[in-house]
């Protein structure tokens, strides 16, 4: 049996938080080297 | 009706359940570790230099490269993965992951940290990239592996490209000297993994796969180790034969191959088959790692202060 299906719904919405949390950590480093690959490259 | 079921049933279908943890499982960090500093090595040992900001870029899509691939092999063989004791923690054949959510995060990182490289740094490196994680996925992952005793000889060739993207992406060329890095982590690769075979062979066993000390035996695997030891040590020495390194490398290489000859003849020599009681394997398994991280690290001291 999947462990998943004996989860609870606060601990999916828990889950989906934390991820959704890591990826705006990600998405928001991606912009700063993005920002710094751009100055890089026009330098 | 009780309360986990009730509360599942208005979840969307395919609703993601994993942790990022497991996402970051999924990338076997530990291996990456080895990964990114291979290539961190080739790049600093070119003798080109690299904008700190296109260098970490270089070094940050090696990891994402290798993340990727660790998560395609595990989306492959979580069937494998689930009967070894080794890897039935991981999150796909634990259950904390579904199959589809392994494969479009893999394929997601290794498109990205590809695409990403050609743009910001240069065509060659990432095609290198390219070109070593579709080796680990498809030639040994799914072709070798289930298939021959000879799969990490080949598939080591997968971990053997880091030292050439970083190499590539700072002078934009390959040169001799990245390629016997190349060839230095591809004759590695056998001794290493064979020496952790020996003790984790009932593992191997029972999951089927053909590795060397299961289809051969442990006396046929001590006497490959120790072969393949030989021209890894040729290699290793090669850099200061031809001239492409200093001092500093040669003496050290040469001290640090002799320990690892040492360590696989004692390998070679031993009969023990009880894997709690192999000392001289589980010895050489862990030099191996000191091995390659100490021989690069020298390299580049070498290559800078030289």
């Amino acid at each position: 049996m999947n462990p998943d299906d004996k989860l609870s719904d606060s601990e999916i919405r828990r889950r989906q938080h934390s991820r959704a949390t890591a990826m705006a950590l990600v998405l928001g480093a991606l912009v700063i080297l993005f920002f710094a690959i751009s100055i890089v490259k026009m330098s | 009706m009780n309360e986990t079921m009730a509360s599942k049933a208005y979840l969307p279908a395919g609703t993601i359940t994993a942790e990022w943890r497991d996402f970051l499982a999924l990338t076997k960090p530990r291996v990456m570790t080895l990964v990114v500093f291979t290539g961190l090595c080739g790049l600093l040992a070119a003798p080109q230099s690299i904008h700190p900001v296109l260098g970490f870029t270089t070094v940050l899509c090696i990891a994402l490269g290798a993340g990727a691939a660790g998560a395609l092999n595990q989306w492959y063989e979580a069937d494998i993965d689930a009967v070894m004791r080794r890897t039935a923690g991981r999150p796909l054949p634990a259950g904390r992951m579904d199959r589809q959510s392994a494969l479009h995060f893999g394929v997601g990182l290794g498109a990205f940290s590809v695409i990403l490289l050609g743009l910001a740094v240069n065509l060659l490196s990432a095609a290198i990239l390219a070109a070593s994680i579709l080796f680990y996925v498809l030639i040994y992952t799914v072709w070798l592996k289930r298939r021959t005793p000879q799969n990490i000889v080949i598939g080591g060739a997968a971990g053997a490209f880091p030292p050439l993207i970083g190499w590539a992406a700072a002078t934009g060329r390959i040169e001799v000297l990245p390629v016997l890095l190349f060839a230095l982590v591809f004759l590695w690769t056998p001794p290493h993994f064979w020496s952790l075979s020996l003790f984790v062979r009932s593992d191997y066993a029972a999951a089927g796969v053909p590795m060397m000390s299961v289809v051969a035996g442990p006396k046929a695997t001590r006497t490959q180790v120790f072969l393949y030891t030989l021209p890894m040590v040729a290699v290793a020495m090669a850099p200061w034969a031809l001239g492409l390194t200093g001092a500093i490398y040669g003496v050290s290489a040469l001290g640090l191959n002799a320990i690892f000859l040492l360590f696989a003849a004692q390998v070679a020599v031993s009969r023990e088959i009880d894997p709690a009681a192999m000392k001289v394997e589980r010895r050489l398994f862990a030099y191996s790692i000191l091995y390659l991280f100490a021989l690069f690290g020298v390299l580049v001291a070498d290559r800078m202060i030289g």
